[in-house]
């Protein structure tokens, strides 16, 4: 089949060269000996198979992190069980808590999983409404002009890495809650408990949540805009129709219909805030401990892992690090699955013109 | 809805229409200005700490005055490179399977949801569970197990990679027109040769792009690499050696005592964080202006 080849350089421009019918003799020479098995037969099964290897790596990699986790966290598993979880040893005498103490062997997850929920929850509890607002003004408001830079903003935010988000948090955020949002906090709702000022250094759960928050903005606005240009625009005209203002339009054709993307978009966000690490690590205080005010310090699954992995103290200690890490794998997983499945759910139908 | 009649009740209608637009605005200001403050910010503490020693030098020990980042940035790289070696490939490779063999089948939705939900996965679980696989694993004869490396760490950043190179890829080629690979099938042209040669040579500014962008995240993740790569305070280019990086060495340096050092974190940030924003305007670039538009 010689005229193949004269055909060639001008169905692939990008690489076609002015010169020579030959384009590269290497490539012709491995062409030749394919041509020789039948028609590149081979070539094409074997080129088929290459790809679903690599495809198949995907879930061979899922597979492997899940396997040496287990195999890993096996130790702390044997020796406390599922009791790691939710249960916590008391001193003897006093009666306080031990709830994790490596040196003396006192092993416990719950006020890592209490550090996670909270600042997690916190964080979902201010950026839920800023980024609905943006959604809302950057899909059914925003001058077009506007829309595209608005838009790369918030792509940007997302683009930050955790660690910058961790210097800033440290040096201009936490004096500016310390100095100014934290005395107000307490003065204003400090009859609730959760608000004790017995914490000079700004670090803790509220921290850690407005840092989070400003970190799960993007993906959270980002899938709301995605969910809300998908709502048909006839759903749009038939309530403005009716006589709604803009708001009402909003309200009954786009938020009612896009609500089930939105969750998604929430669920998706809070799987990253759960495993959040940098950026929590460097502000949320550090000591693994309960406390009632949200001023306090705290700790997180993942900061707990970060801080304390590479000098862990016994086989012990690492294996329960592990086990931490074994939970925020399965809870994440299960996390971004669901919202995976709920944003599918609205989106699904809708040609590719129209997102 | 009661339309007709009352004036109060649509007096009160317009009223909520304009407070919902105030606040929706409210809400994008609000948005917007914590990334305005970082990049401000960043910008003043950053560029007045740059100089050519942070380029040139290694770290100083504490006490002395000046001192740069270029191990850490000769690092970066270095873990960069073994991490594009290992997630481009299959990435990509994965994401023609995706696209152009399993387009529709289960398998393929399967493989794209597991990419989807393995890109959700915290990268401190990668780095645990890279440590766990190459540096807490001793195998005689294997080389770069058994202690951190700068094999781990990047290994643990290629793995981060997979998924996002694997559905940009996917993304870009299922744009190209099916057209083209009828023209490329009509003229004889076997299947392997027509994905590589037009296909994904159609798609390839989309997933360079693509590609470029697993890239600028990796670049900025520190947690996996706080127990594979470790950190090093000397030059290192050693693969089976713990080695510095730039986000790793702004962690150390941020929360050290010392203000010499925060000044380094602060010119460390920028230098980072200008590699990342030239990235994603690239991305932005090529992709707003429609390079596989103009191929159909």
């Amino acid at each position: 089949m010689p005229e193949i080849r004269t055909f060639q350089p001008q169905i692939q421009p990008a690489s076609a060269q002015p010169t020579g019918p030959q384009p590269d003799p290497a490539g012709s020479a491995i062409r030749q000996f394919l041509r020789s098995r039948g028609n590149s037969a081979l070539a094409d099964r074997s080129f088929h198979i290459l790809m679903v290897l690599c495809a198949l790596t995907i879930f061979g990699i899922v597979g492997l992190i899940a396997v040496v986790l287990i195999l890993r966290s096996d130790m702390a598993w044997h020796q406390f069980g599922l009791k790691f979880f939710y249960t916590f040893e008391r001193d003897r005498v006093t009666g306080a808590p031990l709830y994790w103490d490596p040196v003396n062997g006192h092993f416990s997850a719950v006020p890592f999983i209490y550090g996670t929920l909270v600042s997690s929850f916190l964080a979902l509890l201010l950026a839920v409404p800023l980024a609905i607002g943006v959604a809302i003004f950057l899909t059914e408001m925003c001058p077009k002009a506007l829309r595209g830079p608005l838009a790369f903003v918030t792509e940007l935010l997302a683009a930050i890495p955790s660690v910058i988000y961790g210097l800033w948090a440290v040096f201009v955020l936490v004096p500016l809650l310390r100095d100014y949002v934290n005395p107000l906090l307490v003065r204003l709702l400090g009859w609730t408990g959760f608000f004790s000022d017995d914490n000079p250094t700004g670090l803790g759960y509220i921290s850690a949540a407005v840092i989070l928050a400003i970190m799960i903005l993007p993906i959270i606005s980002s899938l709301t805009r995605e969910v809300m240009t998908a709502v048909p625009h006839s759903q749009r005209e038939a309530v403005l129709a009716l006589g709604a203002t803009r708001w009402e339009m909003i309200r009954m054709g786009v938020l009612r219909n896009a609500r089930i993307g939105i969750v998604g978009g929430v669920i998706l966000g809070l799987g990253r805030a759960l495993g959040e690490t940098m950026a929590v690590a460097m502000v949320i205080g550090n000591s693994p401990d309960i406390q009632r005010s949200l001023l306090a310090n705290g700790s997180s699954m993942a900061s707990v892992i970060a801080n304390e992995y590479a000098e862990a103290t016994s086989d012990l200690h690492r294996s329960a690090l592990t086990e931490l890490g074994l939970a925020l794998f399965i809870v994440t997983i299960i996390v971004n699955a669901l919202a995976r499945i709920l944003v599918w759910a609205v989106t699904r139908g809708t040609p590719e013109q129209a997102r | 809805m009661p339309l007709s009649g009352n004036p109060i009740r649509a007096k009160i209608r317009a009223l909520t229409d304009s407070a919902v637009t105030g606040l929706a605005i409210l809400a994008t200001l609000l948005v917007v200005a914590p990334l305005v403050a970082i990049f401000v910010y960043l910008i003043y503490k950053g560029a007045s700490s740059l100089n050519l020693a942070f380029f040139t030098q290694i770290q100083k020990p504490v006490g002395e005055s000046g001192g740069g980042m270029a191990h850490a940035i000769v690092g970066s790289a270095v873990l960069l490179a073994l991490a594009t070696v290992i997630g481009v490939p299959i990435g990509i490779g994965g994401g023609i399977y995706l696209a152009e063999f399993g387009r529709g089948t289960k398998l393929a939705n399967a493989i794209r949801f597991t990419a989807d939900v393995l890109n959700g996965v915290p990268s401190i679980v990668m780095g645990v569970a890279a440590y766990a696989l190459i540096v807490g694993t001793h195998i005689p004869f294997l080389p770069f197990t058994g202690h951190f490396s700068a094999f781990a760490g990047g290994t643990a950043l290629g793995i981060m990679m997979i998924p996002t190179v694997c559905r940009t890829t996917e993304e870009m080629l299922v744009m190209v027109p099916h057209a083209v690979r009828e023209a490329a099938l009509g003229l004889g042209v076997p299947n392997w040769r027509s994905v590589l040669s037009i296909t994904v040579k159609t798609a390839s500014p989309g997933i360079i792009t693509g590609c470029m962008l697993a890239f600028a995240r990796v670049a900025g993740e520190t947690a996996p690499l706080l127990f594979t790569a470790l950190g090093n305070s000397f030059w290192s280019v050693d693969l089976n050696q713990p080695i510095a990086a730039l986000p790793l060495q702004i962690y150390v340096y941020a929360l050290s005592p010392y203000d010499e050092w925060h000044r380094l974190a602060w010119a460390g940030a920028l230098v980072l964080i200008v590699l990342i924003v030239l990235a994603v305007s690239l991305v932005r670039y090529v992709t707003s202006r429609g390079v596989l538009k103009g191929a159909s």
